[in-house]
């Protein structure tokens, strides 16, 4: 069992931060790497992103959004209860070097991956410059997080509630054309990541982003989070989460996420009924 | 002796009772429903406990095969679960999951003239009674050597180490990926063919007699193989399986709808993905479903697809019946269960709808021309036969490559240019000192008992090494 030690809600209880129990996953963990976690007996096999780890407290953090029954019943589980399986750290961590001027770009949820990373990049000598997005300012998360780890910091709401108004993507143009950037790192939903590709692309600039496919096992075992990449097949979690911006398929990714709505959409609503009853 | 002799032939191979065929199709319940007391001692009087028991030499964990069945005849069970114990941890597994055919069974005097001895049947009546009873004793464990082993995967192979260790006198610890144990044995092997509970059953003997058992624990990610010799162990088993599923490298393989034989039996087997809603991970239910494939995995795949409601199962196979690596047994099942067989075909390409979901494969027709490398005659296209089948859920059952995880992870155990363990194959033992591997890590997909004998003869090797030195 794997004991939530910190619990916050975030962006009006739709984003849940965990801190959990788990010693030998914080004692390994680096950036970029993502745990499977289940809740109990009966539980889906999710995987997330690792936001931050600690290894002297053992103990990891993992931020996620309620979208389903599985999230659902993650965010009933609070300080003291335990998630019955936690399991990791799994993919290859994000390669983090000193290349000069690395530009994070963050939407959503993303940005709990996207944190470790930045701060990594700029612990390694890189001039940062963040990009955070989302639809709202009260969705926003990490904020002041982001901002310390970053050189250079901006955000963008869709409604314009805070920061400058619109995407992530009219920021990004904004610093490309003003700077020279020697790589890009994009996480948050595919769309956005699809189309910071598309500009950085045009740019001419080296680009990763993660992706969060589904998964079953998550060691290389089953196939189910394929993704095409410069027409490849490749397997998310252990080819990656992170890959080459340029080279992969958004559409084949986002189909494939996709699969399971109609199913998602009945047991998150039984879920809901069945909470709700109680 | 004329008089005895005469009065064995008389019996007949007594028939496995089993769900029947129209039944089965729809509920994920034990096919066989096995022996009763009667006919396993009526069975196990066929024996003739020959002095050189050919048998056993097909026994790749070397059962004392003529003496478990004569405890049988004698009606002395407890004696033959004792029997079978002092070679197979796994017996109610193994009576199940076995090719007998090729094996044991395989070289049974009897089945020189008529039909062999059904010695899997007779093995899973004495494992289940056992087990049902509560009363099979524990085997019995030599005293402690204070030697720590660290087997990872909990497979057939990892299981056979685990507990031919344990009983040597050795502190052993399972290091599992998934969160339940036993490998293949839960999350490949449906459950109407090798039901969880008796997994769970023989992992539990194990457990009795001393055995560790740490689940999610991913070696090679969360703990190194050095590391597992830093914490103290004094010998490391890779039992860690086949990895990475293979597709057919087509057009359209990515649609939704299109499975490998692994995602699709870990969600049915290990996820209980046919209990959904009430266990949360979900199973596309196909209505017209193609499984690619002609191996046990293919099966396996084809029948559980018709068990999930399919109006149709179709297997293709680009080869002809006699190529079909797939158990006699596994394919005459499928056969009463209504799955067809599209065999001299090969995908083409796969059609999506407008949702992006699977709607249709085309195939193409092939016949057999000359031998390739493996001796099998090699399918060869028949031009313009192209033609498509409508086809809502697909399944790859055509094999894996190894999973690299935690091989990548240790420099010194070296690998086959195919990315599997180089291991001696008379003691197990890697390129890398105190290490040994076994399974289908090191030979590639194979079987279950195999992966048991590797683990045997890297048992003993390893026994040897932390008794008398590498």
């Amino acid at each position: 069992m794997f004991k939530i030690v910190k619990r916050e809600e975030m962006a009006q209880a739709t984003v849940i931060m965990n801190e959990i129990e788990a010693p030998r996953i914080a004692a390994k963990a680096r950036p970029g790497q993502f745990v499977i976690i289940k809740a109990n007996e009966t539980g889906e096999r999710i995987p997330l992103t690792i936001s931050d780890s600690d290894a002297e407290k053992g103990t990891i953090t993992i931020i996620y959004m309620v979208v389903g029954k599985s999230t659902a019943l993650f965010k009933t589980l609070l300080v003291g209860d335990a998630f019955q399986d936690v399991i990791g750290p799994l993919g290859k961590p994000t390669h983090i070097e000193k290349l000069g001027n690395v530009v994070c770009v963050g939407g959503g949820t993303g940005v709990a991956v996207l944190y470790p990373i930045t701060r990594g990049f700029k612990d390694a000598g890189n001039n940062v410059t963040s990009i955070i997005g989302s639809r709202n300012k009260e969705l926003l998360i990490l904020e002041d997080k982001m901002k310390a780890a970053s050189s250079e910091f901006h955000v963008c709401t869709d409604d314009g509630s805070y920061g400058h108004k619109g995407f992530v993507t009219e920021v990004l143009k904004d610093v490309l054309d003003n700077n020279k950037i020697d790589l890009v790192i994009a996480i948050g939903p595919v769309p956005m990541m699809k189309f910071v590709s598309k500009i950085t692309e045009t740019y001419n600039v080296k680009t990763l982003v993660s992706l969060n496919p589904i998964m079953i096992d998550g060691t290389g075992m089953c196939g189910c989070c394929r993704v095409s990449v410069g027409g490849k097949t490749k397997f998310a979690c252990v080819d990656g989460p992170d890959f080459d911006g340029h080279q992969v398929d958004y559409d084949g990714l986002m189909n494939r996420l996709r699969a399971y709505q109609e199913d998602e959409k009945k047991a998150y609503e039984a879920h809901c009924q069945m909470v709700g009853t109680k | 002796m004329a008089e005895k002799s005469a009065t064995k032939e008389k019996i007949a191979r007594q028939p496995m009772p089993e769900q029947a065929a129209d039944v089965r199709r729809r509920n994920f319940e034990e096919v066989p429903t096995g022996y009763s007391k009667e006919t396993a001692v009526l069975e196990a009087r066929r024996c003739l406990q020959c002095k050189k028991p050919a048998c056993m030499t097909g026994c790749p964990v070397g059962v004392d095969i003529p003496g478990f069945i004569k405890c049988i005849a004698e009606e002395d069970f407890k004696g033959a679960i004792q029997k079978i114990w002092e070679k197979n941890s796994l017996p109610a597994v193994c009576g199940r999951v076995c090719p007998q055919e090729v094996q044991c069974e395989g070289l049974c005097i009897v089945g020189k003239k008529g039909e062999p001895v059904a010695i899997g049947n007779l093995e899973r009546f004495v494992a289940d009674m056992a087990r049902n009873s509560g009363e099979g004793e524990l085997p019995s464990k030599a005293a402690a050597t204070g030697k720590k082993v660290a087997v990872v995967g909990s497979g057939p192979s990892g299981l056979t180490v685990a507990g031919d260790l344990l009983l040597k006198g050795h502190s052993v610890t399972l290091f599992e990926a998934f969160h339940k144990t036993g490998g293949v044995l839960v999350y490949g092997i449906p459950e109407f063919r090798l039901p969880k509970d008796i997994v769970a059953s023989e992992v539990e003997t194990l457990e009795k007699i001393g055995l560790n058992i740490e689940c999610n624990m991913v070696v090679g990610s969360i703990v190194s193989v050095e590391e597992l010799f830093e914490e103290g162990y004094d010998a490391v088993f890779i039992g860690v399986g086949a990895g990475l599923p293979r597709f057919l490298n087509i057009p359209g393989e990515d649609l939704v709808g299109i499975y490998s034989a692994n995602e699709y039996l870990t969600r049915a087997n290990l996820m209980k993905g046919y209990l959904f809603p009430k266990y949360d991970t979900p199973i596309i239910r196909g209505k017209n479903v193609i499984v690619f494939g002609a191996g046990n995995v293919t099966m396996d795949s084809a029948r559980t697809a018709m068990r999930l409601g399919a109006d149709r199962v179709r297997v293709v196979y680009r080869r002809s019946r006699e190529e079909m690596p797939a158990r006699a047994a596994e394919i005459h099942h499928a056969e009463e269960e209504g799955i067809e067989f599209h065999l001299l075909t090969a995908p083409v390409r796969f059609l999506g709808n407008e949702n992006g979901r699977l709607a249709q494969m085309e195939g193409l027709k092939m016949e057999l021309g000359e031998p390739d490398d493996s001796g099998r005659r090699r399918p060869v296209p028949i031009e313009g036969s192209e033609f498509m089948l409508d086809c809502d859920l697909a399944v790859v059952a055509i094999g894996a490559n190894a999973n690299p995880l935690l091989t990548q992870s240790d420099q010194e155990i070296t690998l086959n240019k195919w990315g599997y363990i180089e291991a001696d194959p008379e003691t197990g033992k890697t390129t890398k000192k105190g290490v040994w591997a076994g399974g289908d890590i090191v030979t590639g997909s194979a079987t279950v008992i195999l992966a048991m004998g590797a683990g045997r003869i890297a048992a003993n090797s390893i026994h040897d090494y932390l008794t008398l030195g590498w």
